[in-house]
C-alpha cells in the first residue's frame, strides 16, 4: 500500500471565503489523501505550525484577498526556517497571470485559478510527492 | 536516520523531529517500530484523557478551552504541557479524510507548550485509530504532561478510548434523546466526567437529569473491572468510589470549563490515591497485547497462505458450497501453529 498523502489546506489572510478552499479539500479527500484543514483567516506563522505538527508533505494555500504576495513568501520562508523545505506548496484563488511566474521562481509548486478541474491538481500532488511513476 | 539520535531529538523537544516520528509510528513503518520499543520505557508518566461524545456536540472546542485552562490554570495549579490528538473519520471507499479538528483549535497557535495532532482513523471502528495508542505513548515520551485524546463523534459503542484513556470526559449536549438513550449500555458507561455542553441550548435540565438519574443507578460493574484483571481489591477502597460529576459547559466562551478541568485533575488524583491508576494501565496494555497479537498472527497467516488460495476458498463461499466457518476451517488448515508443531 502506498503511503497516505497528507495535505494541509490552509487560508491564510484576511478574506473570508472559503469554498474554493473546501472543495479542493473535498476533492483531496475523494483522491484518498489526508486533507488537514485549518478554517479561515490563519496568519502564515499558524500555517507553518500546522504543517510542522501534522508533518504534511503539501501544503495548498488558497488566497482571494490580493495579499499572496505578502503571504505566500512568508510562508515559505518559516516552513524553510522549521526545517520543511521538503513540503510542497500549491497556491489557489484569485492570482493575477503577472504574478504566477514569481510565485513559481520561489519555489510554489503550481498556481491554479478558478475552474481548475480536480484532476489537474490531484495529478500533480501525486507527481510530486510520489514521484512520476505513481501519478497514473 | 539513527533511532538514538530520534529519541534524543524528541526528548531535546525537537517539534520537527517529534512530528515526524508521529508519522512513521502512525504508519507503522519498521523505523516507528524500532523507536517505539526503545520509548517504550521512558512513556507512562503522561496523563490520558480521552474525549468522546457524538458528532457536534462541541468535543473540539471543548478540548480547545481544555489546554487552554491547563495551559493557564486561574486556580493557582502549575501550569502543564498539553498534547492533543484528534482522530477524524477515514472514508471507507476511498481511504481519504477530512482532518477539521484544528478549525476550533486557533487559540492554541503559537504556544510551545502545545503540539496538535490530527489522524483519520484508518478504517478503525472504536473511535480511534490502530496507532493512537502508540502516538500517545510517543508523546508521553517526549514529555508531554497531559494528552487530550478527542475521538471521532462516537455514537454509542465506540469505548476503545476508556481502554486507552486513564480519564474519559464524555460530552453531551442537550436534546440528544430521552432518558432511555441514558440508561443503554455502551459510552456513558465508560464516562469518568459527564460534560453537557452547549449549556445555553434548550433541554440542558432534562438531559442533566436523566444522566444524574442514570449514574445513581450505575455501580457494581467496577468491582468486576477489578477481578476480570485478576487484581486484588486490597489495593482499591470501595468507599472512595469515584462518582462521576456532571458539569455544564458552554465551550466557545469557556464558561464552565475551568470546573472540567479541576475534575480532570481530580480524577488522576483520585486514581493514583486508589491504585486505579495501575488497574487501568494493566487494563490499557492487556488490551493492546491482545490486538497487537491479532494484528501479528493475522500477518503471519497471509504470509503462510498459498498463492490463490483464498481466491479458491472465497468462491466457494460465493458459491454457497461452503459454509463461511467452513471457509476459515479451509484457509486455517496449512498453517503451522505451535500447538501443532509440539502436538
Amino acid at each position: 500500500m502506498e503511503p497516505k498523502i497528507r495535505v494541509l489546506i490552509a487560508k491564510p489572510g484576511l478574506d473570508g471565503h472559503d469554498r474554493g478552499a473546501k472543495v479542493v479539500a473535498r476533492a483531496l479527500r475523494d483522491a484518498g489523501m489526508e486533507v488537514i484543514y485549518t478554517g479561515l483567516r490563519q496568519t502564515p506563522e499558524m500555517v507553518a505550525e500546522a504543517a510542522l505538527q501534522e508533518d504534511v508533505d503539501v501544503v495548498g494555500l488558497s488566497i482571494l484577498s490580493g495579499a499572496h504576495m505578502g503571504l505566500v513568501p512568508r510562508v515559505m520562508e518559516l516552513l524553510r526556517a522549521n526545517g520543511q523545505e521538503d513540503v510542497h506548496v500549491f497556491v489557489g484563488g484569485i492570482i493575477p497571470e503577472e504574478d504566477v511566474p514569481a510565485l513559481l521562481a520561489m519555489g510554489v509548486m503550481a498556481v491554479y485559478g478558478p475552474g481548475t478541474v480536480s484532476d489537474t491538481y490531484i495529478t500533480d500532488i501525486r507527481k510530486a510527492v510520489l514521484g512520476q511513476s505513481a501519478a497514473a | 536516520m539513527d533511532i538514538n539520535a530520534i529519541i534524543t531529538a524528541v526528548k531535546a523537544g525537537e517539534r520537527l523531529a517529534l512530528a515526524r516520528l508521529l508519522t512513521q509510528v502512525e504508519n507503522d513503518s519498521f523505523e516507528g517500530r524500532a523507536v517505539l520499543d526503545a520509548l517504550f520505557s521512558h512513556a507512562g508518566r503522561a496523563h490520558l484523557v480521552g474525549v468522546t461524545g457524538s458528532p457536534g456536540t462541541g468535543k473540539s472546542s471543548l478540548v480547545n478551552q481544555l489546554a487552554k485552562s491547563f495551559r493557564h490554570p486561574a486556580d493557582g495549579q502549575p501550569e502543564a504541557t498539553v498534547a492533543i490528538v484528534a482522530v477524524d473519520p477515514s472514508s471507507p471507499f476511498t481511504g481519504g479524510a477530512i482532518l477539521g479538528d484544528r478549525v476550533r483549535m486557533r487559540d492554541l497557535s503559537g504556544d510551545p507548550g502545545i503540539f496538535i495532532r490530527s489522524m483519520a482513523s484508518r478504517g478503525a471502528l472504536g473511535g480511534l485509530a490502530r496507532s493512537t495508542a502508540a502516538v500517545t505513548q510517543v508523546l508521553d515520551a517526549a514529555g508531554f504532561d497531559i494528552i487530550l485524546i478527542e475521538t471521532v463523534g462516537a455514537g454509542q459503542s465506540e469505548v476503545d478510548i476508556a481502554r486507552l484513556a486513564h480519564t474519559t470526559v464524555v460530552v453531551e449536549a442537550p436534546g440528544m434523546g430521552d432518558d432511555i438513550q441514558a440508561i443503554k449500555a455502551g459510552i456513558l458507561e465508560v464516562a469518568d466526567i459527564l460534560v453537557i455542553n452547549k449549556a445555553d441550548q434548550p433541554g440542558v435540565e432534562a438531559t442533566e437529569r436523566a444522566l444524574k438519574t442514570n449514574l445513581e443507578l450505575a455501580h457494581p460493574e467496577k468491582m468486576e473491572f477489578c477481578s476480570a484483571f485478576g487484581l486484588s481489591l486490597g489495593t482499591f477502597e470501595p468507599k472512595a468510589m469515584w462518582l462521576p460529576p456532571v458539569l455544564r459547559t458552554i465551550a466557545p466562551e469557556g464558561s464552565g470549563v475551568g470546573a472540567v478541568a479541576a475534575a480532570i485533575r481530580q480524577h488522576g488524583n483520585y486514581l493514583r490515591e486508589t491504585g486505579e491508576w495501575r488497574l487501568r494501565e494493566a487494563a490499557r496494555l492487556d488490551s493492546e497485547l491482545y490486538h497487537l497479537l491479532q494484528a501479528t498472527l493475522m500477518f503471519h497467516w497471509q504470509e503462510t497462505i498459498a498463492q490463490g488460495e483464498f481466491e479458491v476458498v472465497f468462491q466457494q463461499l460465493l458459491a454457497r458450497q461452503i459454509s463461511p466457518q467452513q471457509a476459515v476451517t479451509r484457509l486455517l488448515e496449512g498453517m503451522v501453529t505451535p500447538w501443532q508443531q509440539h502436538g
